[in-house]
């Protein structure tokens, strides 16, 4: 079972989120967070049960998903956990960059809902074959 | 300094499992195929004992024979991959002679186990070999597409990009900024 978090301020992209993951076979459990600051404070928690993959998206008010994604890095409880970053540039720049502070998947969000559900599947399936197999998570590095 | 470590995984799993095993009262063999045989019936005590020895190095003990048939697959493509020897030439003759199953059989319980094919399962490996060849080594990616039976640089980095969706280059700068960041 792949335990999946993921953390955006629109409803809409939620609600689409969990359709999109529902109809994958691969067995996941997701639970919603409605910005970054709600999903630090539970991976803060003493006793959180940790994901194996987290959604987050770039643009949040608040706690924004590169400050989410510097804190998680620099945990060490936290770091391993694989992060898939979404947001609706595409400029080879802010991708990098994205990467370089260790994200491990950069979804550039897709503009329709089909297309979306197509890049959560990808996502979803090799993240599965990096938590069942002997492949090298820290060099995991995925464009989309 | 930086000291880099080479490793035999066989062995390492190999003298890992003969240690846990040894500290309890069993006789046991271990087979290169991931099986353990036991002289004995194990109690279900015992069994849970030796699960939560091997638990901690990320090790899975099942009587599921599904679920060992695709480790022993995953196993022979990784030897597959990492042996010197002259390119393996048919994957399907390979998996099915060393595991004794019919190719057909292997490739749809590996699909309904592992939510992958074998094939694109063995481009994964063959990648993230690749990535481990960039950073590690001073090997220039012409020689890695050899290394790793590429009919051609070209293929190699189209495979490269289809997988990660990042030109090798690209990839080699990302991990090393990243190091700088440390």
């Amino acid at each position: 079972m792949l335990n999946v978090f993921l953390t955006d301020d629109d409803e809409d992209d939620r609600l689409f989120f969990q359709e999109a993951i529902e109809d994958i076979d691969i067995d996941t459990k997701l639970t919603l967070f409605n910005d970054g600051a709600q999903l630090m404070d539970y991976l803060n928690a003493p006793n959180a049960k940790l994901p194996h993959l987290i959604f987050l998206d770039l643009n949040m008010p608040i706690k924004n998903g590169m400050e989410c994604l510097a804190e998680i890095k620099a945990s060490e409880k936290l770091k391993d956990i694989v992060v898939a970053i979404y947001s609706t540039s595409s400029s080879d720049e802010d991708v990098e960059n994205t990467f370089i502070n260790g994200a491990n998947i950069y979804i550039n969000k897709p503009n329709n809902f089909k297309a979306l559900k197509k890049a959560i599947k990808k996502v979803i399936k090799i993240n599965w074959q990096y938590h069942t197999s002997n492949l090298n998570r820290s060099t995991f590095l995925l464009r989309i | 300094m930086k000291l880099l470590v080479t490793y035999d995984q066989r062995r390492l799993f190999e003298t890992l499992l003969k240690e846990k095993l040894d500290l309890l009262d069993v006789d046991y063999k271990i087979m290169g195929n991931n099986e353990i045989v036991f002289e004995d019936d194990l109690s279900t005590e015992l069994q849970n004992q030796i699960s939560q020895l091997l638990n901690p190095y990320g090790i899975e003990v099942t009587e599921q024979q599904n679920l060992a048939i695709v480790d022993r697959i995953k196993s022979a493509i990784n030897d597959m991959l990492t042996s010197e020897d002259a390119q393996i030439v048919n994957t399907s003759d390979f998996l099915s002679e060393k595991l004794n199953y019919s190719y057909s059989y292997l490739s749809n319980l590996f699909s309904e186990t592992t939510y992958t094919s074998i094939e694109n399962y063995i481009i994964l490996c063959k990648v993230d070999k690749a990535k481990e060849l960039l950073l590690q080594t001073d090997l220039t990616l012409t020689e890695i597409a050899f290394k790793l039976h590429y009919s051609s640089v070209a293929h190699l980095s189209r495979q490269f990009k289809k997988t990660t969706g990042l030109t090798p280059s690209m990839f080699q700068n990302i991990i090393q900024k990243r190091k700088q960041l440390k």
